[in-house]
């Protein structure tokens, strides 16, 4: 038994500046964990996803950024917290082309398949967190898992 | 405190090249900026003194292309489409390419180049009369 990492980063969210700055951090630390280019460009982009959702639906929050180590595993971890509405229906939510914010729907369900672990915890009322992790050149993908 | 993002949000530049707007996106791109751009473009389409033969948004200076700025650019081209004037979004990245069908984002509705001259060739127009860039020289 070992605690838990702390975090690495703390980032609030509460502007469009913030957005980007929460892209350039996530980008960096994915960079120096070694991700390749791909790999990069799908987590910063749920991270944009997910902050924006924060921003929008949870008026504003933050995201921690965690690095995590496993025995020969890197990864990194963010979670994005707001103390908004919190979902009502999650597996609606969840559905491609739903939206309550005048986007296009695919936040929530295009931020999950672009990472490798995704979990959603909500309460009407008190909040949303999202956490995501990948890690580095580590489980495959689902769909590619076959031989 | 180091939370200043090291990118100033400003407005993007819309050049003309004879009668086709060129715009280039760099880097990061704040979601306001993105929105005026938008209605800057659509503007500048409608009240332009030549017809505009084209627009052209060049982001293959851009490193992530998420469902927002997705929205803006397949919304940028409907504008102009509904104002007789066609748009090629240029040089996208590989890896945005694969990160947009991911995400489920393959917005059908644009039409895409390359690069900037061939989005040009698409317009029917010559590449390297228009492009500025081009060291001169002659045949």
């Amino acid at each position: 038994m070992h605690a838990p990492p702390a975090p690495t980063a703390r980032l609030p969210i509460a502007s469009d500046a913030d957005l980007a700055w929460v892209r350039q951090q996530v980008r960096r630390a994915a960079a120096d964990l070694g991700f390749g280019l791909v790999q990069q460009t799908k987590l910063v982009t749920a991270a944009s996803e997910l902050a924006r959702n924060t921003l929008v639906h949870g008026g504003g929050g933050h995201v921690e950024m965690t690095v995590l180590e496993e025995g020969a595993c890197r990864g990194l971890r963010l979670s994005f917290v707001d103390t908004g509405p919190g979902i009502r229906d999650v597996e609606l939510a969840m559905t491609d082309g739903y939206t309550t914010g005048g986007g296009l729907g695919m936040g929530l369900s295009g931020a999950k398949r672009l990472v490798q672990e995704f979990a959603l915890d909500s309460r009407p009322g008190e909040g949303t967190n999202v956490t995501v992790t990948d890690w580095v050149s580590g489980v495959p993908s689902p769909r590619t898992g076959a031989p | 405190m180091s939370g200043l993002p090291a990118t100033p949000a400003s407005s993007v530049p819309v050049l003309a090249l004879g009668d086709v707007l060129l715009v280039t996106l760099q880097g990061e791109l704040h979601d306001g900026t993105a929105e005026q751009l938008q209605d800057h473009i659509t503007h500048r389409i409608a009240h332009h003194p030549v017809p505009v033969g084209g627009v052209v948004i060049d982001i293959s200076g851009v490193e992530i292309v998420d469902s927002f700025l997705g929205r803006i650019l397949a919304e940028i081209a409907a504008n102009a489409r509904l104002l007789a004037t066609r748009t090629v979004v240029a040089g996208m990245r590989p890896a945005v390419a694969i990160t947009l069908v991911e995400l489920g984002l393959t917005l059908p509705g644009l039409v895409t180049a390359l690069d900037v001259d061939r989005a040009l060739s698409l317009l029917g127009r010559a590449p390297s009369a228009a492009a500025p860039a081009h060291p001169e020289g002659d045949a």
